[in-house]
């Protein structure tokens, strides 16, 4: 039945996809793996693997300040890196990309730069959904100042109330975050509209991207988004490497985070000056290989094409949303009109880990607990939930094997 | 009451029965249902375990020089491991229970076998129950 749907709907070739990426070959616990955990960390085909084994067979070296070849060559596909992720993300340059560690190392460049300019009683508002890194650095950051955390609630579907969004706004308001989807439930959440009523009473926007980079594909500039952050080894490239998207002016107006090489101008006992973007943001050495594999992965997910991705991941969503509702007892949670290949579940008087736990033995990877997401499972007053997140390189023969894996699990538990 | 080397033995010889870690879970959740079941008003933070990602609320009482655990859980898999554990150190002398080795614990297996939070968790539950024999035994003497 999966076979058919496969080739009937879809105009990607899954399983050439496929061998793109050893990992999805090998056996869990005597079982053929089944990784639906994409939503926690996406895998690496070997186009990227093989850039980073290249960088240090043949050019590792230390960018921007050598004379030798090597370092110019490391440096050009650094920089080559950045531009392609100008050019993914339609920045209108490529200084207003920061390569950072990740998501939450970006999200916490831009609440340490507010940290001076935020004064007592000035308000933020966070959404419901968001992941503990859009929070608690934020929340550090009013305890610094002295600023109030406001939040945007959510309905049972798992949708941003907006019209109490716009209650919260006011002159005071200085800063809206608010992820463009959900990790825990998968909401795609109504960003442009976001934006466009903060920046009516003069507020900055910061949208985390780490959970849409890999199903949609940001346009900055058609956003008018102030800062977009996300992670590589979301979107088949490695950990330890993201991105900080700030608009020139906004950048400009942030001062640096952290103090050292590579992000200075000149230094004197007296005084330092600061580098010009993206570099003020960039002290010390960068994870290089990191970063030219950061621009790989964007050519490979390019080359399958977003729109594609998109559709086929639409596909594994249903498909498995459909027959997980089939289970009785079962329970979705986040049924938002708009969301991303995640499912988010629990079934009635057993516990998400017992689950998650036997579907590990049967080969299953998928996540239980609260997904760094608290407050969504405070709201639905449930201690977690196991969670299916499915990527382009998933099948719909996957997804059944989940189902029998789970009518095998609640046999045992119920 | 058997001493707590005794019952450890018989507990490996148990799970070396079994072929695959499917049926060992099986078990471990047959034995989650037999776990003796702590009082209602003693299942409070008072009681909780901290370091599992389900809960476990584990009371201890003294009856003459030995300690009598009771326990429970929101997750069937983790009342079968403490279970595991009660059927071991209940019954026993603070003494007992603190000098107790719990290699039995690699030997079935039990951690390698549990996710790192699951195994964390496993690790808290013993040292819960060693401290609750700290305790005891000074009231003891």
């Amino acid at each position: 039945m999966g076979s058919t749907l496969d080739l009937i709907y879809s105009p990607m070739d899954v399983q050439k996809i496929r061998k793109d990426f050893p990992i999805l070959s090998r056996e869990v616990n005597g079982r053929p793996l089944v990784y639906f955990d994409n939503a926690a960390t996406s895998q690496t085909p070997l186009q990227v693997i093989d850039v980073i084994t290249d960088y240090y067979k043949n050019y590792n070296a230390n960018i921007h300040r050598g004379v030798h070849a090597l370092s110019q060559e490391a440096t050009d596909a650094y920089e080559a890196a950045r531009q392609k992720i100008q050019k993914h993300f339609n920045a209108a340059h490529p200084f207003e990309i920061i390569f950072t560690s990740g998501t939450t190392h970006s999200i916490n460049i831009v609440s340490n730069g507010y940290a001076q300019s935020l004064q007592k009683g000035d308000e933020l508002i966070v959404s419901a959904l968001e992941h503990h890194s859009n929070i608690v650095p934020w929340q550090m950051l009013c305890e610094k100042t002295g600023a109030i955390l406001k939040v945007i609630p959510m309905n049972q579907q798992g949708v941003l109330l907006m019209e109490e969004y716009e209650k919260l706004l006011s002159d005071k308001t200085k800063l809206v975050f608010v992820n463009h989807v959900s990790n825990a439930l998968g909401t795609v959440n109504p960003i442009k509209a976001i934006i466009e009523k903060a920046h009516a009473v003069g507020a900055q926007v910061l949208i985390d991207g780490a959970q849409a980079s890999p199903h949609i594909r940001a346009d900055v500039q058609a956003l008018d988004v102030d800062y977009y952050v996300t992670s590589a080894h979301k979107l088949c490239g490695p950990t330890g490497i993201g991105m900080l998207y700030g608009k020139e002016s906004a950048l400009k107006r942030l001062p640096p985070y952290q103090g050292g090489g590579e992000m200075i101008a000149e230094v004197t006992f007296e005084k330092t000056t600061y580098a010009d973007l993206p570099h003020k943001f960039e002290a010390g050495t960068p994870n290089i290989a990191g970063g030219i594999a950061f621009g790989a992965a964007l050519d490979y997910i390019n080359n399958i094409g977003m729109d594609q991705i998109a559709a086929y991941e639409e596909e594994l969503l249903q498909y498995g949303t459909a027959a997980l509702e089939k289970i009785p007892g079962l329970k979705i949670y986040g049924t938002a009109p708009q969301k991303t290949a995640v499912i988010s579940f629990n079934v009635e008087g057993i516990h998400p880990y017992d689950i998650g736990s036997i579907l590990d033995k049967l080969g299953i990877a998928v996540r239980t607990g609260h997904h760094c997401a608290q407050p969504i499972m405070d709201y639905y007053q449930i201690p977690g939930t196991v969670r299916a997140s499915f990527s382009f390189y998933n099948t719909f023969e996957e997804i059944d094997s989940m189902i029998v894996a789970l009518k095998k699990a609640l046999e045992m538990l119920q | 009451m058997e001493s707590i080397s005794a019952a450890q033995e018989e507990i490996v010889d148990e799970f070396a029965m079994f072929d695959d870690w499917m049926q060992r879970y099986e078990y471990m959740i047959e034995l989650g249902k037999s776990l003796p079941l702590i009082d209602p008003q003693y299942k409070t933070d008072d009681y909780i375990i901290k370091g599992c990602q389900s809960k476990v609320w584990v009371h201890a009482d003294l009856e003459k020089d030995k300690l009598v655990f009771t326990a429970d859980s929101d997750a069937i898999i983790t009342k079968g491991i403490i279970a595991i554990l009660i059927r071991v150190f209940s019954h026993q002398h603070p003494d007992a229970i603190l000098e107790a080795d719990t290699s039995f614990i690699d030997q079935i297996g039990l951690k390698e076998h549990l996710s790192p939070t699951r195994a964390n968790g496993l690790v808290s539950m013993i040292k819960q129950l060693k401290m609750y024999a700290i305790a005891f035994k000074t009231q003891l003497n």
